[in-house]
Protein backbone atom coordinates (compact mmCIF):
# COMPACT_ATOMS: atom_id res chain seq x y z
CA UNK A 1 0.00 0.00 0.00
CA UNK A 2 1.75 3.07 -1.24
CA UNK A 3 0.06 6.16 0.14
CA UNK A 4 2.99 8.45 -0.55
CA UNK A 5 2.91 8.47 -4.32
CA UNK A 6 0.28 10.89 -5.53
CA UNK A 7 0.70 10.96 -9.29
CA UNK A 8 1.28 7.37 -10.23
CA UNK A 9 0.44 7.30 -13.92
CA UNK A 10 0.86 3.99 -15.70
CA UNK A 11 3.22 5.71 -18.14
CA UNK A 12 5.03 9.00 -18.57
CA UNK A 13 2.76 9.82 -21.47
CA UNK A 14 -0.10 10.84 -19.18
CA UNK A 15 2.04 13.29 -17.30
CA UNK A 16 3.03 14.98 -20.57
CA UNK A 17 -0.58 14.84 -21.72
CA UNK A 18 -1.75 16.79 -18.68
CA UNK A 19 1.12 19.29 -18.93
CA UNK A 20 0.57 20.00 -22.62
CA UNK A 21 -3.21 20.43 -22.39
CA UNK A 22 -2.98 22.61 -19.29
CA UNK A 23 -0.30 24.90 -20.68
CA UNK A 24 -1.94 25.14 -24.10
CA UNK A 25 -5.23 26.10 -22.42
CA UNK A 26 -3.71 28.75 -20.17
CA UNK A 27 -1.49 30.26 -22.84
CA UNK A 28 -4.30 29.92 -25.38
CA UNK A 29 -6.51 32.12 -23.21
CA UNK A 30 -3.75 34.73 -23.08
CA UNK A 31 -3.18 34.65 -26.83
CA UNK A 32 -6.89 34.80 -27.53
CA UNK A 33 -7.21 37.87 -25.37
CA UNK A 34 -4.26 39.48 -27.13
CA UNK A 35 -5.92 38.87 -30.50
CA UNK A 36 -9.22 40.26 -29.29
CA UNK A 37 -7.37 43.32 -28.08
CA UNK A 38 -6.22 43.91 -31.62
CA UNK A 39 -9.62 43.29 -33.20
CA UNK A 40 -11.29 46.28 -34.72
CA UNK A 41 -13.58 48.08 -32.35
CA UNK A 42 -15.57 51.18 -32.86
CA UNK A 43 -16.51 52.95 -29.67
CA UNK A 44 -20.05 54.27 -29.59
CA UNK A 45 -21.21 52.37 -32.70
CA UNK A 46 -23.03 49.08 -32.92
CA UNK A 47 -21.81 45.83 -34.47
CA UNK A 48 -24.49 46.14 -37.09
CA UNK A 49 -26.36 43.00 -35.99
CA UNK A 50 -30.01 43.34 -35.08
CA UNK A 51 -31.74 40.53 -33.13
CA UNK A 52 -35.37 40.19 -32.25
CA UNK A 53 -36.41 43.23 -34.28
CA UNK A 54 -34.54 45.94 -32.37
CA UNK A 55 -31.88 44.38 -30.16
CA UNK A 56 -28.45 45.77 -31.01
CA UNK A 57 -24.96 45.42 -29.55
CA UNK A 58 -22.30 48.07 -29.12
CA UNK A 59 -18.91 47.34 -30.59
CA UNK A 60 -16.94 48.90 -27.73
CA UNK A 61 -13.39 47.90 -26.81
CA UNK A 62 -12.96 45.65 -23.74
CA UNK A 63 -12.89 47.65 -20.51
CA UNK A 64 -9.34 48.05 -19.22
CA UNK A 65 -10.03 46.77 -15.70
CA UNK A 66 -11.49 43.58 -17.16
CA UNK A 67 -8.68 43.12 -19.67
CA UNK A 68 -6.01 43.48 -17.02
CA UNK A 69 -7.81 41.19 -14.62
CA UNK A 70 -7.75 38.55 -17.36
CA UNK A 71 -4.01 38.99 -17.97
CA UNK A 72 -3.38 38.77 -14.22
CA UNK A 73 -5.40 35.55 -14.10
CA UNK A 74 -3.22 34.01 -16.78
CA UNK A 75 -0.03 35.03 -14.99
CA UNK A 76 -1.44 33.80 -11.68
CA UNK A 77 -2.24 30.41 -13.20
CA UNK A 78 1.33 30.00 -14.49
CA UNK A 79 2.88 31.07 -11.18
CA UNK A 80 0.53 28.75 -9.28
CA UNK A 81 1.40 25.80 -11.49
CA UNK A 82 5.10 26.44 -10.91
CA UNK A 83 4.69 26.52 -7.11
CA UNK A 84 2.09 23.82 -6.51
CA UNK A 85 1.48 20.38 -8.02
CA UNK A 86 -0.76 20.55 -11.06
CA UNK A 87 1.33 19.86 -14.10
CA UNK A 88 1.38 16.06 -14.45
CA UNK A 89 4.05 14.54 -12.26
CA UNK A 90 5.67 17.86 -11.43
CA UNK A 91 5.54 18.44 -7.68
CA UNK A 92 5.80 22.23 -7.74
CA UNK A 93 8.66 24.11 -6.12
CA UNK A 94 6.90 24.42 -2.74
CA UNK A 95 6.80 20.62 -2.44
CA UNK A 96 3.23 20.89 -1.13
CA UNK A 97 1.10 17.77 -0.82
CA UNK A 98 -2.33 17.25 0.66
CA UNK A 99 -0.90 14.44 2.77
CA UNK A 100 1.94 16.63 3.97
CA UNK A 101 -0.49 19.32 5.03
CA UNK A 102 -2.59 16.75 6.90
CA UNK A 103 0.43 15.30 8.65
CA UNK A 104 1.58 18.78 9.62
CA UNK A 105 -1.83 19.48 11.10
CA UNK A 106 -1.73 16.22 13.06
CA UNK A 107 1.79 16.88 14.27
CA UNK A 108 0.86 20.33 15.51
CA UNK A 109 -2.16 18.95 17.35
CA UNK A 110 -0.02 16.22 18.83
CA UNK A 111 2.46 18.76 20.16
CA UNK A 112 -0.37 20.75 21.67
CA UNK A 113 -2.52 18.00 23.15
CA UNK A 114 -0.05 15.10 23.36
CA UNK A 115 1.44 16.16 26.72
CA UNK A 116 -2.03 16.43 28.29
CA UNK A 117 -2.97 12.92 27.16
CA UNK A 118 0.43 11.65 28.25
CA UNK A 119 0.10 13.15 31.69
CA UNK A 120 -3.14 11.28 32.30
CA UNK A 121 -1.97 8.12 30.61
CA UNK A 122 0.80 7.72 33.15
CA UNK A 123 -1.65 8.00 36.04
CA UNK A 124 -3.76 5.25 37.56
CA UNK A 125 -7.35 5.04 36.25
CA UNK A 126 -8.73 5.82 39.71
CA UNK A 127 -6.62 8.97 39.92
CA UNK A 128 -7.65 10.07 36.43
CA UNK A 129 -11.31 9.45 37.26
CA UNK A 130 -11.01 11.86 40.18
CA UNK A 131 -9.46 14.64 38.06
CA UNK A 132 -11.96 17.23 36.83
CA UNK A 133 -10.00 18.18 33.69
CA UNK A 134 -9.79 14.50 32.71
CA UNK A 135 -13.48 14.16 33.36
CA UNK A 136 -14.28 16.98 30.96
CA UNK A 137 -12.04 15.47 28.29
CA UNK A 138 -13.54 12.05 28.93
CA UNK A 139 -17.03 13.40 28.55
CA UNK A 140 -16.23 15.02 25.21
CA UNK A 141 -14.73 11.75 24.00
CA UNK A 142 -17.71 9.82 25.32
CA UNK A 143 -20.17 12.10 23.50
CA UNK A 144 -18.25 11.67 20.25
CA UNK A 145 -17.62 7.94 20.29
CA UNK A 146 -19.93 6.24 22.81
CA UNK A 147 -23.14 8.23 23.17
CA UNK A 148 -24.68 6.82 19.97
CA UNK A 149 -25.34 3.54 21.80
CA UNK A 150 -24.95 4.21 25.51
CA UNK A 151 -26.71 7.59 25.43
CA UNK A 152 -25.35 11.02 26.23
CA UNK A 153 -26.05 10.36 29.94
CA UNK A 154 -24.42 6.90 29.67
CA UNK A 155 -27.64 5.33 30.90
CA UNK A 156 -28.08 3.17 27.84
CA UNK A 157 -31.27 2.07 26.15
CA UNK A 158 -33.04 -1.18 25.41
CA UNK A 159 -30.28 -3.49 24.25
CA UNK A 160 -27.53 -1.05 25.20
CA UNK A 161 -26.20 -1.31 28.73
CA UNK A 162 -26.38 1.42 31.33
CA UNK A 163 -22.82 2.40 32.27
CA UNK A 164 -23.74 4.62 35.19
CA UNK A 165 -25.14 1.97 37.50
CA UNK A 166 -23.46 -0.64 39.66
CA UNK A 167 -24.29 -3.48 37.36
CA UNK A 168 -21.65 -4.90 35.04
CA UNK A 169 -21.90 -7.61 32.43
CA UNK A 170 -18.16 -7.83 31.85
CA UNK A 171 -16.83 -6.29 35.02
CA UNK A 172 -16.47 -2.80 36.42
CA UNK A 173 -12.86 -2.73 37.52
CA UNK A 174 -10.56 -0.36 35.60
CA UNK A 175 -8.82 -3.24 33.84
CA UNK A 176 -12.11 -4.85 32.81
CA UNK A 177 -13.58 -1.58 31.54
CA UNK A 178 -10.41 -0.85 29.60
CA UNK A 179 -10.54 -4.27 27.99
CA UNK A 180 -14.19 -3.83 27.04
CA UNK A 181 -13.44 -0.53 25.29
CA UNK A 182 -10.20 -1.54 23.62
CA UNK A 183 -11.06 -5.07 22.54
CA UNK A 184 -14.84 -4.96 22.44
CA UNK A 185 -17.19 -7.62 23.76
CA UNK A 186 -19.33 -10.21 22.06
CA UNK A 187 -22.34 -11.72 23.67
CA UNK A 188 -24.67 -14.32 22.27
CA UNK A 189 -27.56 -15.94 24.04
CA UNK A 190 -28.59 -18.88 21.89
CA UNK A 191 -32.26 -19.17 21.02
CA UNK A 192 -33.97 -21.36 23.62
CA UNK A 193 -30.82 -21.57 25.70
CA UNK A 194 -29.11 -24.93 25.34
CA UNK A 195 -32.35 -26.81 24.89
CA UNK A 196 -33.47 -26.21 21.29
CA UNK A 197 -36.61 -28.37 21.62
CA UNK A 198 -38.39 -26.03 24.05
CA UNK A 199 -41.98 -25.46 22.96
CA UNK A 200 -43.99 -22.27 23.28
CA UNK A 201 -45.66 -23.30 26.51
CA UNK A 202 -42.38 -24.23 28.13
CA UNK A 203 -40.89 -20.88 27.14
CA UNK A 204 -43.79 -19.17 28.83
CA UNK A 205 -43.13 -21.25 31.96
CA UNK A 206 -39.50 -20.13 31.87
CA UNK A 207 -40.46 -16.50 31.42
CA UNK A 208 -42.71 -16.67 34.45
CA UNK A 209 -40.02 -18.30 36.52
CA UNK A 210 -37.47 -15.68 35.46
CA UNK A 211 -39.90 -12.91 36.42
CA UNK A 212 -40.48 -14.50 39.80
CA UNK A 213 -36.75 -14.44 40.54
CA UNK A 214 -36.74 -10.67 40.78
CA UNK A 215 -40.07 -10.50 42.55
CA UNK A 216 -42.25 -9.66 39.55
CA UNK A 217 -45.76 -11.02 39.30
CA UNK A 218 -45.92 -14.50 37.78
CA UNK A 219 -48.16 -17.55 37.50
CA UNK A 220 -47.36 -19.93 40.36
CA UNK A 221 -47.93 -23.15 38.40
CA UNK A 222 -45.76 -21.90 35.57
CA UNK A 223 -43.09 -20.91 38.10
CA UNK A 224 -42.90 -24.49 39.32
CA UNK A 225 -42.61 -25.93 35.83
CA UNK A 226 -40.22 -23.16 34.76
CA UNK A 227 -37.89 -23.83 37.64
CA UNK A 228 -37.23 -27.38 36.45
CA UNK A 229 -36.71 -26.24 32.87
CA UNK A 230 -34.35 -23.48 34.00
CA UNK A 231 -31.95 -25.97 35.53
CA UNK A 232 -31.71 -27.77 32.18
CA UNK A 233 -31.84 -24.96 29.63
CA UNK A 234 -30.44 -21.85 31.31
CA UNK A 235 -28.41 -22.64 34.42
CA UNK A 236 -25.28 -23.43 32.46
CA UNK A 237 -24.78 -19.72 31.77
CA UNK A 238 -27.01 -17.94 34.24
CA UNK A 239 -26.12 -20.15 37.21
CA UNK A 240 -28.41 -22.48 39.13
CA UNK A 241 -29.83 -19.58 41.15
CA UNK A 242 -30.08 -17.27 38.12
CA UNK A 243 -27.57 -14.86 39.56
CA UNK A 244 -25.42 -15.06 36.46
CA UNK A 245 -21.73 -15.37 35.80
CA UNK A 246 -19.59 -12.41 34.86
CA UNK A 247 -19.00 -12.30 31.12
CA UNK A 248 -21.02 -15.49 30.55
CA UNK A 249 -24.63 -14.90 31.48
CA UNK A 250 -26.26 -11.89 33.12
CA UNK A 251 -27.86 -11.95 36.52
CA UNK A 252 -31.59 -12.61 36.07
CA UNK A 253 -32.50 -12.17 39.72
CA UNK A 254 -31.98 -8.40 39.99
CA UNK A 255 -33.93 -5.37 38.82
CA UNK A 256 -31.88 -4.55 35.71
CA UNK A 257 -33.39 -5.62 32.40
CA UNK A 258 -31.46 -5.04 29.20
CA UNK A 259 -34.20 -6.28 26.87
CA UNK A 260 -37.27 -5.66 29.00
CA UNK A 261 -38.97 -7.46 31.87
CA UNK A 262 -42.49 -8.03 30.55
CA UNK A 263 -43.50 -11.61 29.92
CA UNK A 264 -43.70 -11.03 26.17
CA UNK A 265 -40.26 -9.46 26.05
CA UNK A 266 -38.72 -12.32 28.01
CA UNK A 267 -40.52 -14.82 25.76
CA UNK A 268 -39.03 -13.03 22.75
CA UNK A 269 -35.57 -13.13 24.30
CA UNK A 270 -35.79 -16.85 24.98
CA UNK A 271 -37.41 -17.70 21.65
CA UNK A 272 -35.08 -15.78 19.37
CA UNK A 273 -31.97 -15.50 21.51
CA UNK A 274 -30.00 -12.27 21.74
CA UNK A 275 -26.84 -11.41 19.88
CA UNK A 276 -25.04 -8.26 20.82
CA UNK A 277 -21.67 -6.68 20.36
CA UNK A 278 -19.61 -3.91 21.78
CA UNK A 279 -17.23 -3.00 18.93
CA UNK A 280 -13.50 -2.78 19.66
CA UNK A 281 -12.22 0.79 19.81
CA UNK A 282 -8.59 0.18 20.76
CA UNK A 283 -7.03 0.50 17.31
CA UNK A 284 -9.17 3.43 16.28
CA UNK A 285 -8.86 5.55 19.42
CA UNK A 286 -5.38 4.64 20.59
CA UNK A 287 -4.24 3.90 24.15
CA UNK A 288 -4.35 7.48 25.45
CA UNK A 289 -8.01 8.07 24.60
CA UNK A 290 -9.04 4.61 25.76
CA UNK A 291 -7.36 5.39 29.07
CA UNK A 292 -9.33 8.61 29.48
CA UNK A 293 -12.59 6.98 28.47
CA UNK A 294 -12.01 4.13 30.89
CA UNK A 295 -11.54 6.64 33.67
CA UNK A 296 -14.65 8.53 32.61
CA UNK A 297 -16.82 5.41 32.57
CA UNK A 298 -15.25 4.19 35.80
CA UNK A 299 -16.01 7.56 37.40
CA UNK A 300 -19.66 7.59 36.35
CA UNK A 301 -20.52 6.04 39.65
CA UNK A 302 -20.60 2.37 38.88
CA UNK A 303 -16.89 1.63 39.02
CA UNK A 304 -15.90 -1.34 41.11
CA UNK A 305 -13.33 -0.10 43.58
CA UNK A 306 -11.27 -3.21 44.19
CA UNK A 307 -10.03 -5.69 41.66
CA UNK A 308 -12.41 -8.00 43.42
CA UNK A 309 -13.32 -11.57 42.50
CA UNK A 310 -15.39 -11.86 39.37
CA UNK A 311 -18.66 -12.46 41.19
CA UNK A 312 -18.47 -9.20 43.10
CA UNK A 313 -20.51 -6.92 40.80
CA UNK A 314 -23.57 -9.05 41.33
CA UNK A 315 -23.53 -8.21 45.01
CA UNK A 316 -24.64 -4.58 44.61
CA UNK A 317 -27.15 -4.98 41.85
CA UNK A 318 -27.04 -6.78 38.59
CA UNK A 319 -28.26 -7.45 35.17
CA UNK A 320 -30.90 -9.87 34.10
CA UNK A 321 -32.28 -10.69 30.73
CA UNK A 322 -30.20 -13.02 28.70
CA UNK A 323 -26.94 -11.62 27.57
CA UNK A 324 -25.61 -8.46 26.21
CA UNK A 325 -22.39 -6.66 26.50
CA UNK A 326 -21.56 -4.01 28.95
CA UNK A 327 -18.47 -1.93 29.22
CA UNK B 1 -9.36 33.60 -38.01
CA UNK B 2 -12.87 32.60 -36.93
CA UNK B 3 -14.74 35.73 -36.26
CA UNK B 4 -17.45 36.11 -33.66
CA UNK B 5 -19.78 36.91 -36.48
CA UNK B 6 -19.15 33.68 -38.33
CA UNK B 7 -19.52 31.41 -35.27
CA UNK B 8 -22.68 33.12 -34.23
CA UNK B 9 -24.39 32.63 -37.55
CA UNK B 10 -23.62 28.92 -37.92
CA UNK B 11 -25.34 26.60 -35.44
CA UNK B 12 -23.27 23.47 -36.29
CA UNK B 13 -20.03 25.41 -35.89
CA UNK B 14 -21.23 26.83 -32.59
CA UNK B 15 -22.12 23.33 -31.33
CA UNK B 16 -18.78 21.85 -32.35
CA UNK B 17 -16.75 24.65 -30.80
CA UNK B 18 -18.84 24.60 -27.60
CA UNK B 19 -18.31 20.86 -27.14
CA UNK B 20 -14.62 21.30 -27.88
CA UNK B 21 -14.32 24.01 -25.22
CA UNK B 22 -16.30 22.16 -22.58
CA UNK B 23 -14.43 18.90 -23.23
CA UNK B 24 -11.07 20.43 -22.34
CA UNK B 25 -11.65 20.34 -18.61
CA UNK B 26 -12.70 16.71 -18.73
CA UNK B 27 -9.82 15.73 -20.98
CA UNK B 28 -7.28 16.90 -18.48
CA UNK B 29 -9.14 16.23 -15.22
CA UNK B 30 -11.03 13.00 -15.88
CA UNK B 31 -9.35 10.99 -18.62
CA UNK B 32 -5.92 10.66 -16.92
CA UNK B 33 -7.61 9.15 -13.82
CA UNK B 34 -8.23 6.00 -15.82
CA UNK B 35 -4.46 5.63 -16.18
CA UNK B 36 -3.42 6.08 -12.56
CA UNK B 37 -2.60 3.09 -10.39
CA UNK B 38 -4.03 4.63 -7.21
CA UNK B 39 -7.45 5.12 -8.80
CA UNK B 40 -7.71 1.85 -10.73
CA UNK B 41 -6.23 -0.81 -8.44
CA UNK B 42 -7.63 -1.92 -5.06
CA UNK B 43 -5.82 -0.34 -2.13
CA UNK B 44 -5.19 -3.66 -0.39
CA UNK B 45 -6.67 -7.14 -0.21
CA UNK B 46 -9.43 -5.93 2.09
CA UNK B 47 -11.01 -4.07 -0.82
CA UNK B 48 -13.29 -6.68 -2.40
CA UNK B 49 -16.21 -6.60 -4.81
CA UNK B 50 -19.58 -6.41 -3.05
CA UNK B 51 -21.09 -9.79 -2.29
CA UNK B 52 -24.70 -10.16 -3.51
CA UNK B 53 -26.31 -9.19 -0.19
CA UNK B 54 -24.17 -6.07 0.17
CA UNK B 55 -24.81 -5.16 -3.43
CA UNK B 56 -28.56 -5.42 -2.81
CA UNK B 57 -28.00 -3.28 0.30
CA UNK B 58 -26.16 -0.68 -1.73
CA UNK B 59 -29.12 -0.46 -4.10
CA UNK B 60 -31.43 0.14 -1.14
CA UNK B 61 -29.01 2.83 0.05
CA UNK B 62 -29.40 4.49 -3.34
CA UNK B 63 -33.16 3.93 -3.54
CA UNK B 64 -33.78 5.52 -0.14
CA UNK B 65 -31.57 8.47 -1.04
CA UNK B 66 -29.17 8.00 1.86
CA UNK B 67 -26.53 9.88 -0.15
CA UNK B 68 -28.66 13.02 0.08
CA UNK B 69 -27.64 13.42 3.71
CA UNK B 70 -24.62 11.15 4.16
CA UNK B 71 -21.27 11.39 2.44
CA UNK B 72 -18.80 8.55 2.08
CA UNK B 73 -15.67 10.62 1.80
CA UNK B 74 -13.52 11.45 4.81
CA UNK B 75 -11.30 14.37 3.94
CA UNK B 76 -7.70 14.60 5.17
CA UNK B 77 -8.40 17.05 7.99
CA UNK B 78 -7.80 16.29 11.65
CA UNK B 79 -11.34 17.31 12.55
CA UNK B 80 -12.63 14.54 10.30
CA UNK B 81 -10.12 11.78 10.96
CA UNK B 82 -10.49 12.14 14.75
CA UNK B 83 -14.19 11.56 14.43
CA UNK B 84 -14.50 9.09 11.58
CA UNK B 85 -11.14 7.38 11.16
CA UNK B 86 -8.51 7.33 8.41
CA UNK B 87 -9.22 9.63 5.47
CA UNK B 88 -10.62 8.03 2.33
CA UNK B 89 -8.32 7.11 -0.53
CA UNK B 90 -9.17 6.39 -4.17
CA UNK B 91 -8.09 2.74 -4.08
CA UNK B 92 -10.93 1.93 -1.70
CA UNK B 93 -13.61 2.77 -4.26
CA UNK B 94 -12.44 0.80 -7.30
CA UNK B 95 -15.47 -1.54 -7.16
CA UNK B 96 -18.01 1.23 -6.57
CA UNK B 97 -20.05 1.84 -9.71
CA UNK B 98 -21.27 4.44 -9.12
CA UNK B 99 -19.43 5.63 -6.04
CA UNK B 100 -21.56 7.07 -3.23
CA UNK B 101 -19.24 9.86 -2.12
CA UNK B 102 -22.06 12.35 -1.83
CA UNK B 103 -21.55 16.05 -1.36
CA UNK B 104 -23.74 16.95 1.56
CA UNK B 105 -23.66 16.07 5.24
CA UNK B 106 -26.90 16.53 7.08
CA UNK B 107 -25.94 13.33 8.84
CA UNK B 108 -22.41 12.14 9.55
CA UNK B 109 -20.01 10.66 7.03
CA UNK B 110 -20.52 6.92 6.66
CA UNK B 111 -17.34 5.80 4.96
CA UNK B 112 -15.88 4.09 8.06
CA UNK B 113 -19.15 3.11 9.69
CA UNK B 114 -18.41 -0.58 9.10
CA UNK B 115 -17.97 -2.33 12.45
CA UNK B 116 -18.44 0.90 14.37
CA UNK B 117 -21.84 -0.18 15.73
CA UNK B 118 -23.48 -3.54 16.30
CA UNK B 119 -25.98 -4.98 13.82
CA UNK B 120 -28.58 -4.60 16.55
CA UNK B 121 -27.80 -0.89 16.82
CA UNK B 122 -28.29 -0.39 13.08
CA UNK B 123 -31.58 -2.25 13.19
CA UNK B 124 -32.92 -0.18 16.07
CA UNK B 125 -31.54 3.02 14.55
CA UNK B 126 -33.06 2.47 11.10
CA UNK B 127 -36.43 1.50 12.55
CA UNK B 128 -36.47 4.65 14.65
CA UNK B 129 -33.28 6.71 15.09
CA UNK B 130 -34.66 8.42 18.19
CA UNK B 131 -34.66 5.13 20.07
CA UNK B 132 -30.87 5.27 20.31
CA UNK B 133 -30.02 8.89 19.54
CA UNK B 134 -32.77 11.09 21.04
CA UNK B 135 -31.55 14.28 19.32
CA UNK B 136 -31.34 12.69 15.86
CA UNK B 137 -33.25 14.30 12.98
CA UNK B 138 -32.85 11.34 10.66
CA UNK B 139 -36.11 9.95 9.29
CA UNK B 140 -37.17 6.45 10.35
CA UNK B 141 -37.19 3.67 7.76
CA UNK B 142 -39.58 1.15 9.32
CA UNK B 143 -40.67 -0.28 5.96
CA UNK B 144 -37.24 -1.76 5.36
CA UNK B 145 -38.10 -4.74 7.57
CA UNK B 146 -39.71 -6.58 4.67
CA UNK B 147 -38.54 -9.35 2.34
CA UNK B 148 -35.82 -8.39 -0.09
CA UNK B 149 -36.91 -8.71 -3.72
CA UNK B 150 -33.88 -9.00 -5.96
CA UNK B 151 -34.86 -11.07 -9.01
CA UNK B 152 -32.19 -9.32 -11.10
CA UNK B 153 -29.23 -9.64 -8.79
CA UNK B 154 -27.34 -11.82 -11.32
CA UNK B 155 -27.93 -9.32 -14.10
CA UNK B 156 -26.73 -6.49 -11.87
CA UNK B 157 -23.53 -8.37 -11.15
CA UNK B 158 -23.05 -9.14 -14.83
CA UNK B 159 -23.44 -5.45 -15.60
CA UNK B 160 -20.84 -4.58 -12.98
CA UNK B 161 -18.55 -7.20 -14.44
CA UNK B 162 -18.86 -5.46 -17.78
CA UNK B 163 -17.38 -2.32 -16.22
CA UNK B 164 -14.53 -4.17 -14.60
CA UNK B 165 -15.64 -5.75 -11.30
CA UNK B 166 -14.09 -9.23 -11.22
CA UNK B 167 -17.14 -11.40 -10.50
CA UNK B 168 -16.80 -15.01 -11.60
CA UNK B 169 -19.55 -16.97 -13.37
CA UNK B 170 -19.98 -18.92 -10.14
CA UNK B 171 -20.41 -15.71 -8.11
CA UNK B 172 -23.19 -14.66 -10.44
CA UNK B 173 -24.82 -18.11 -10.53
CA UNK B 174 -24.83 -18.32 -6.71
CA UNK B 175 -26.14 -14.79 -6.21
CA UNK B 176 -29.91 -15.48 -6.19
CA UNK B 177 -29.41 -18.06 -3.45
CA UNK B 178 -27.35 -15.66 -1.36
CA UNK B 179 -30.08 -13.01 -1.25
CA UNK B 180 -32.87 -15.52 -0.71
CA UNK B 181 -34.79 -15.10 2.52
CA UNK B 182 -33.06 -11.84 3.46
CA UNK B 183 -34.92 -8.72 4.42
CA UNK B 184 -34.15 -5.29 3.00
CA UNK B 185 -32.90 -4.05 6.34
CA UNK B 186 -30.51 -6.99 6.65
CA UNK B 187 -29.07 -6.22 3.23
CA UNK B 188 -28.66 -2.55 4.06
CA UNK B 189 -26.98 -3.35 7.38
CA UNK B 190 -24.65 -5.79 5.63
CA UNK B 191 -23.70 -3.00 3.22
CA UNK B 192 -23.10 -0.53 6.05
CA UNK B 193 -21.08 -3.01 8.09
CA UNK B 194 -18.78 -3.70 5.13
CA UNK B 195 -17.95 -0.07 4.54
CA UNK B 196 -14.47 1.37 4.86
CA UNK B 197 -12.85 -1.66 6.45
CA UNK B 198 -9.71 -1.42 4.31
CA UNK B 199 -8.15 1.30 6.45
CA UNK B 200 -10.17 0.82 9.61
CA UNK B 201 -7.24 -0.23 11.77
CA UNK B 202 -4.87 2.38 10.36
CA UNK B 203 -4.45 5.57 12.28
Amino acid sequence: MDLKNTSDFVSGFWSMYVIVITLVSVLGCGVFLLLQDKAKTNAGNTTGHVWDENLEEYNNPLPNWWRWMFYITVVFALVYLALYPGLGNMAGSFGWTMRGQYEGEMKKADEQYGPIFKKFQSQDIRAVAANSEAKEMGQRLFLTYCAQCHGSDARGAKGFPNLADQDWLFGGTPAQIQESIAKGRDAAMPAKGIKPDLNGDQIKDLANYVRSMSGLAADSIRIQRGKELFAVACAACHGPDGKGMLGVGPNLADKTWLYGSSESEIVETITKGRINRMPAFGEFLGDAKVHLLTAYVYGLGGGVKEDAPAAAPAATAAEPSPVAEKK
Amino acid sequence: MLSHDKIERSVPLLIVLTIFTVAFGGLVEIVPLFFQKSTTTPLNNLVKPYDPVRLAGRDIYIREGCYNCHSQMIRPFRAETERYGHYSVAGEFVYDHPFQWGSKRTGPDLHRVGGRYSDQWHYTHLMNPRDVVPESNMPAYPWLDRPLKEPNIGAKMAALRAVGVPYTDKDIADAPKAVEGKTEIQALIAYLQGMGLALKQTR
